[in-house]
C-alpha cells in the first residue's frame, strides 16, 4: 500500500530547562489535507513547528517524509524537503516589490544577471492557478496585509514546496481577508498541497480543516475529524479540566465606579487595523474585573492606552471622577493608578539600578525621597526599600543594594507588586502579573490582588491564564480581536464556555 | 579575598585603563620599530616623559603648566561626552559644540570687547543651543544623534571660519591675539602663573574644569535629576512607564552636554594660548579625544580628570620626538595609537569578568565532583 502521509512527526519530545515543551507528540499529515494544530498559548505548537522547520532539534522522536525517515538540522534542510512556512509576522522586505520578495534567495539568473521576466511569468502563472491576486510591481509597504500574506504564500509556491505551514495566519486579517484565505487554502489542498494550519480559533478550524490535532501543556491530546466534532468538544480538548490551587476569597461588595472607559479605540503598531475597537467598561471599588482573551487580541494595546503609554484614537477615560483621557503618564499615576506592567524587564524595572532605586521608581520625586534642593535622600530610600523587602518578602542576594538584573524573575515581580501596591492606589492594573512564575509566587501575588480588592480598591486584571481568570476575578470580560465580546460571571460560567468566547466562537452584545 | 578585589568595579576600571595604556605604548613602540628601529625606544620615552624632557626644573614646571592648560578643555570635552553617555546618548557633536564655543568666545572677546565672564556665559549658551538642535531632532524627529551631530560639526566649523574671518590678522589666517585685542576677556590667572614658573596661560580654567567634574559627579549620583537621567539612559521604556518626561530629558541632557563642551573651548581660547586658524578644514580634535578620555576614565567624572591629563600628557609629549629620525607626523601617530587603545577599557573589563566567571565555574564543578566522589566513598 502506498504511504498516505506527507509528513509524520512521531513521538517528538523537546525539553527546555525546567519545562517540557513537547512531550511525546505525534502528528501525521496526510497528502492533500488541511490539518489543524490547536492549542492554547504555551501549549507547544510553535515549538513543534520549529522542530519540523529545523530551528530546534528534538531530544526524542523521528520525522518521516513520504514514509522515509529524514533528518532536519536547519531550515535549509526543511526547504530542500519542500517544507515552507508562512510566519505569523511576515518576513518581507518592505522597500522591495512583491516580485523581488518572492524570488529573493532563489533569483533566476544568467551569469549573475537577474532574469526577472522569466520569474514574473512563473509568478503570474502561479497566482492565476491558485487565485492569489497580487500586483507583482507594488512595494510591500504600500499593499494591504492580505496581499502581503498572499506574497508569502507565493514565496512558498515559487519554491515548489509541497508542505505548507501556516502559523496563526488569520491573526492580522480582516474578516473578509480571512474568508479569502480559507478559499485559497482549500484550493491549495485540492491541487495536492498538504497544509498544517496552526490556530486557536475554533470556528476557523471547523470551517477549513479536515482533521485537527490538539496539544495541551506540551502533551498530545488527540486527533479528530473536524466534521464529526463540535466546537464545544474541540474547546474542551484544548482547555482541559485540570484545576489548580484555588484562591480563598469572600464575596465581593462592589462600591462606586472608579474607572470608567467609554468607546476606547487604540491604533495598532503591527498592522493598519485598530488593535482596540470601541471598548467601554467600568470597574467598581471592591471588585476584581478581569480582561480575558488569547494573546494578541488587543489586551496589550488596551493597557497602553489606559496607562498613557500610547495615545488613544478615540474615547474617554475617567478615573475617580476625573477625566484623564489626555493626561500625561505621571498625572495618571498620581491620580491613584498603579500599573503592574506586562513586561517587567521592558517597563517594570531599571535592571541596572539597585533594588532600592527600583522601589522608589514611582515615588522618587516625593519629599520623603528628594529634598527641596533636588538631592536624593538616600538613607530614606534605603529604609523604604528595606520596609518593602520585609513586608512583601522580596528575596535578593544583598538586600536593597542588589542589582535588579541579578534577582530571580519571581522576586523581581514581587518587588514590582510591592512597589505598586504600597503606593496605595485607587485602581490597580495588573497585566499578566504571574507570567513565568512558580506556583508559590503565583499564589502570593493572587493573595495580594484579592487583599487589594478587600481593602476597597478597584482591580483590573489582564490575564491569558484561564485558571487565573476563573480563580481571582469577580467579573470576566472577554476580549476578542480588540472588542469586548462577552461578560461572564466566574461562579456560573465554565472554562469551556470561556474558551468559546476567547476563540471567537461565541459573542454577546455587551454593554459593560 | 583577592577575588573580591578583582570583582570590584573601581579596581576593574583602573586596572583595565592601565592595561590599555601599556598596550598602547607597546603597539606604538612596535610601529616605531618598523619605521626606524634606531630611535624607537628613545622616541617612545620622549612621548611618556613630556615636560621631563627638560633638565631644568624651571622649564619642567613651565611645560607642565602648558600640558595642564590643554588638559582643561579636554577634560570639559570628555565630561560633555560622559554626561550624554550616561543618558544613553553618544554626543559625537561635542566637537562641533566645542567649535561653537571657540567662535562665541573669540568673537565676544575681540569684536564685542566683552569681559571674560560674559564671554564664558555666552559661549556656554551658544553651545547649549547647538546641543539643543541635536536633542530636538532626536526626540521629535527620531534622528540619530550621531548622524545629526556629525553634520552639525561641519556646519559649526565653516560658520566659525566665516565669522572669525572678521577678527583675524590681515597677514595670517589666525585670529587676533587677545593680549593685544581683547585683554579684558582673558581669564584671570589668580596668581597661578607664579606657581608654574611664570606660565601666564595657567588660569582660572583649570580649577573650573575640575570643579565641573565634581559637579557632574554630584548631579549624576546624588540628585533627583541624575536619577531621572540615568534611568532614562538605562531603560527609556521604564522611564516612560513611571512618567518621566523622557523627551525633555534628552533635550536638556544634550543642552548641558553642549554647554560643557563650549565652555571647554573658552577655557582654551580665553587664555590666549592658541589662536583660531580661519582656514581650518577640520573641527579641532579636542572633541573627539574627549571620547577616548571619557572611556579611559571608566565613564566616571572623577576618573576623567586623570585620564584627560594622561591623554594630554602624551599628546604634548609627542612634540619632543626627534624630528631628524622620524617625520613630524610621528608624534600624532603615536599619541593616536595610544588614544585608540584607550577605547578598549570596556572590552578589557568584559574579558576580565569572563575569565573570572570561567574560573568560578571550573571551581564549582571541581567542588561538585569532589563532593560526589566523597559521597560515592561514603557508600
Amino acid at each position: 500500500m502506498e504511504n498516505q502521509y506527507a509528513i509524520e512527526m512521531l513521538h517528538i519530545t523537546k525539553k527546555f530547562p525546567g519545562i517540557i515543551a513537547n512531550d511525546d507528540v505525534t502528528i501525521q499529515l496526510k497528502k492533500g489535507e488541511i490539518h489543524a494544530l490547536l492549542g492554547e498559548n504555551g501549549a507547544g505548537k510553535s515549538t513543534l513547528m520549529s522542530v519540523l522547520f529545523g530551528l530546534y532539534q528534538a531530544e526524542e522522536g523521528i520525522i518521516k517524509k513520504d514514509g522515509k525517515e529524514v533528518q532536519i538540522k536547519d531550515p535549509n534542510d526543511a526547504n530542500a524537503l519542500g517544507i515552507g512556512m508562512v510566519h505569523q509576522h511576515f518576513k518581507l522586505v518592505e522597500c522591495f516589490t512583491v516580485l523581488d520578495n518572492i524570488i529573493m534567495g532563489v533569483e533566476p539568473n544568467k551569469f549573475g544577471f537577474l532574469q526577472k521576466k522569466e520569474a514574473r511569468e512563473k509568478v503570474l502563472e502561479l497566482s492565476e492557478k491558485y487565485g492569489l491576486h497580487i500586483d507583482p510591481d507594488a512595494y510591500i509597504e504600500d499593499i494591504t496585509v492580505g496581499m502581503q500574506q498572499r506574497t508569502e504564500i507565493l514565496k512558498m509556491l515559487y519554491r515548489e514546496n509541497e508542505i505548507l505551514i501556516f502559523d496563526e495566519p488569520t491573526a492580522v486579517l480582516t474578516p473578509q481577508e480571512i474568508e479569502e484565505l480559507m478559499q485559497i487554502m482549500k484550493n491549495l489542498a485540492k491541487e495536492g498541497k498538504s497544509i498544517l494550519f496552526i490556530s486557536h480559533k475554533l470556528n476557523e478550524i471547523k470551517a477549513v480543516a479536515d482533521r485537527c490535532s490538539v496539544l495541551r501543556k506540551g502533551k498530545y491530546i488527540g486527533t479528530v475529524d473536524t466534521k464529526d466534532t463540535t466546537i464545544e468538544e474541540l474547546s474542551a480538548m484544548m482547555v482541559g479540566h485540570n484545576v489548580n490551587l484555588h484562591v480563598q476569597k469572600e464575596e465581593s461588595t462592589p462600591g462606586e465606579v472608579i474607572l470608567d472607559i467609554e468607546n476606547m479605540t487604540v491604533a495598532s503598531k503591527m498592522h493598519k487595523n485598530n488593535a482596540v475597537k470601541n471598548v467601554s467598561l467600568k470597574v467598581h471599588r471592591g471588585e476584581v474585573v478581569c480582561i480575558a482573551g488569547i494573546d494578541g487580541n488587543g489586551q496589550t494595546e488596551f493597557v497602553y492606552g489606559l496607562t498613557g503609554l500610547e495615545p488613544l484614537v478615540n474615547g474617554k477615560i475617567t478615573l475617580c471622577g476625573e477625566d484623564i483621557t489626555k493626561a500625561p503618564i505621571r498625572k495618571r499615576l498620581l491620580s491613584g493608578m498603579s500599573h503592574i506592567p506586562e513586561d517587567r524587564h521592558k517597563h517594570g524595572l531599571v535592571l541596572d539600578y539597585p533594588l532600592d532605586y527600583n522601589c522608589v521608581l514611582q515615588r522618587y520625586f516625593e519629599p520623603e525621597f528628594t529634598d527641596k534642593f533636588g538631592f536624593l535622600r538616600k538613607a530614606n530610600i534605603r529604609k523604604y526599600a528595606e520596609k518593602l523587602i520585609e513586608q512583601y518578602d522580596v528575596r535578593s542576594g544583598q538586600g536593597p543594594i542588589t542589582m535588579a538584573r541579578s534577582m530571580s524573575g519571581g522576586n523581581q515581580q514581587k518587588a514590582i507588586v510591592a512597589r505598586e501596591i504600597d503606593k496605595n492606589p485607587e485602581l490597580l492594573i495588573a497585566v499578566q502579573p504571574t507570567r513565568g512564575l512558580d506556583v508559590g509566587a503565583i499564589e502570593y501575588i493572587h493573595k495580594q490582588i484579592v487583599a487589594q480588592r478587600d481593602a476597597g480598591k478597584a482591580v483590573l486584571l489582564v490575564s491569558l491564564e484561564l485558571e487565573e481568570v476563573m480563580d481571582v476575578s469577580d467579573r470576566i470580560l472577554v476580549m476578542y480581536e480588540g472588542e469586548i465580546v462577552g461578560e461572564l460571571n466566574p461562579k456560573t460560567t465554565t472554562e469551556d464556555e470561556l474558551g468559546l468566547y476567547m476563540a471567537g466562537a461565541k459573542r454577546d452584545e455587551v454593554k459593560a | 579575598m583577592t577575588k573580591k578585589i578583582l570583582r570590584n568595579e573601581a579596581f576593574q576600571s583602573l586596572f583595565a585603563s592601565l592595561i590599555c595604556i601599556v598596550l598602547g605604548v607597546l603597539i606604538g613602540y612596535i610601529v616605531l620599530l618598523f619605521i626606524n628601529p634606531t630611535g624607537a625606544g628613545e622616541a617612545i620615552m620622549e612621548v611618556l616623559k613630556n615636560f621631563l624632557h627638560y633638565s631644568k626644573t624651571n622649564l619642567q614646571i613651565k611645560n607642565f603648566g602648558n600640558t595642564l592648560v590643554k588638559t582643561a578643555p579636554l577634560l570639559m570635552c570628555s565630561l560633555s561626552i560622559l554626561f550624554a553617555y550616561k543618558v544613553g546618548l553618544f554626543n559625537i557633536g561635542a566637537a562641533g559644540q566645542y567649535c561653537v564655543g571657540i567662535c562665541a568666545s573669540i568673537y565676544c572677546a575681540v569684536a564685542l570687547g566683552l569681559g571674560w565672564l560674559p564671554c564664558l556665559i555666552i559661549a556656554a549658551v551658544c553651545g547649549a543651543l547647538y546641543g539643543a538642535i541635536v536633542g530636538l531632532l532626536k526626540s521629535y524627529c527620531n534622528v540619530n544623534e550621531v548622524i545629526s551631530g556629525i553634520m552639525l560639526n561641519w556646519i559649526a566649523l565653516y560658520t566659525t571660519n566665516m565669522i572669525l574671518n572678521t577678527v583675524k590678522e590681515s597677514t595670517s589666517p589666525y585670529t587676533f591675539h587677545l593680549n593685544t585685542h581683547g585683554e579684558q576677556a582673558m581669564l584671570p590667572g589668580l596668581g597661578m602663573d607664579k606657581i608654574f614658573a611664570g606660565n601666564q596661560y595657567v588660569t582660572l580654567a583649570l580649577p573650573l574644569a575640575v570643579l565641573t567634574a565634581v559637579l557632574i559627579y554630584v548631579v549624576l549620583e546624588k540628585t533627583k535629576f541624575g536619577y531621572e537621567l540615568k534611568a532614562t539612559g538605562y531603560n527609556k521604556n521604564a522611564a516612560k512607564y513611571c512618567g518621566m518626561a523622557e523627551k525633555r530629558n534628552i533635550i536638556v541632557t544634550l543642552m548641558i552636554s553642549g554647554a560643557i563642551a563650549a565652555l571647554g573651548a573658552s577655557f582654551m581660547y580665553l587664555t590666549d594660548y592658541e589662536q583660531w586658524s580661519c582656514t581650518s578644514s577640520a573641527v579641532p580634535a579636542m572633541g573627539f579625544n574627549g571620547i577616548a578620555a571619557a572611556f579611559l576614565g571608566g565613564l566616571n567624572p572623577i576618573g576623567t580628570i586623570f585620564s584627560s591629563y594622561f591623554i594630554q600628557h602624551i599628546t604634548n609629549g609627542g612634540a619632543y620626538v626627534d624630528k631628524t629620525v622620524y617625520c613630524s607626523q610621528i608624534s600624532d601617530l603615536i599619541s593616536a595609537i595610544i588614544i585608540y587603545l584607550c577605547g578598549f577599557v570596556f572590552f578589557i573589563k568584559y574579558t576580565m569578568n569572563n575569565i573570572l566567571d570561567k574560573q568560578e565555574e571550573k571551581q564549582a564543578l571541581k567542588a561538585k565532583e569532589a563532593a560526589e566522589t566523597q559521597e560515592g566513598g561514603d557508600k
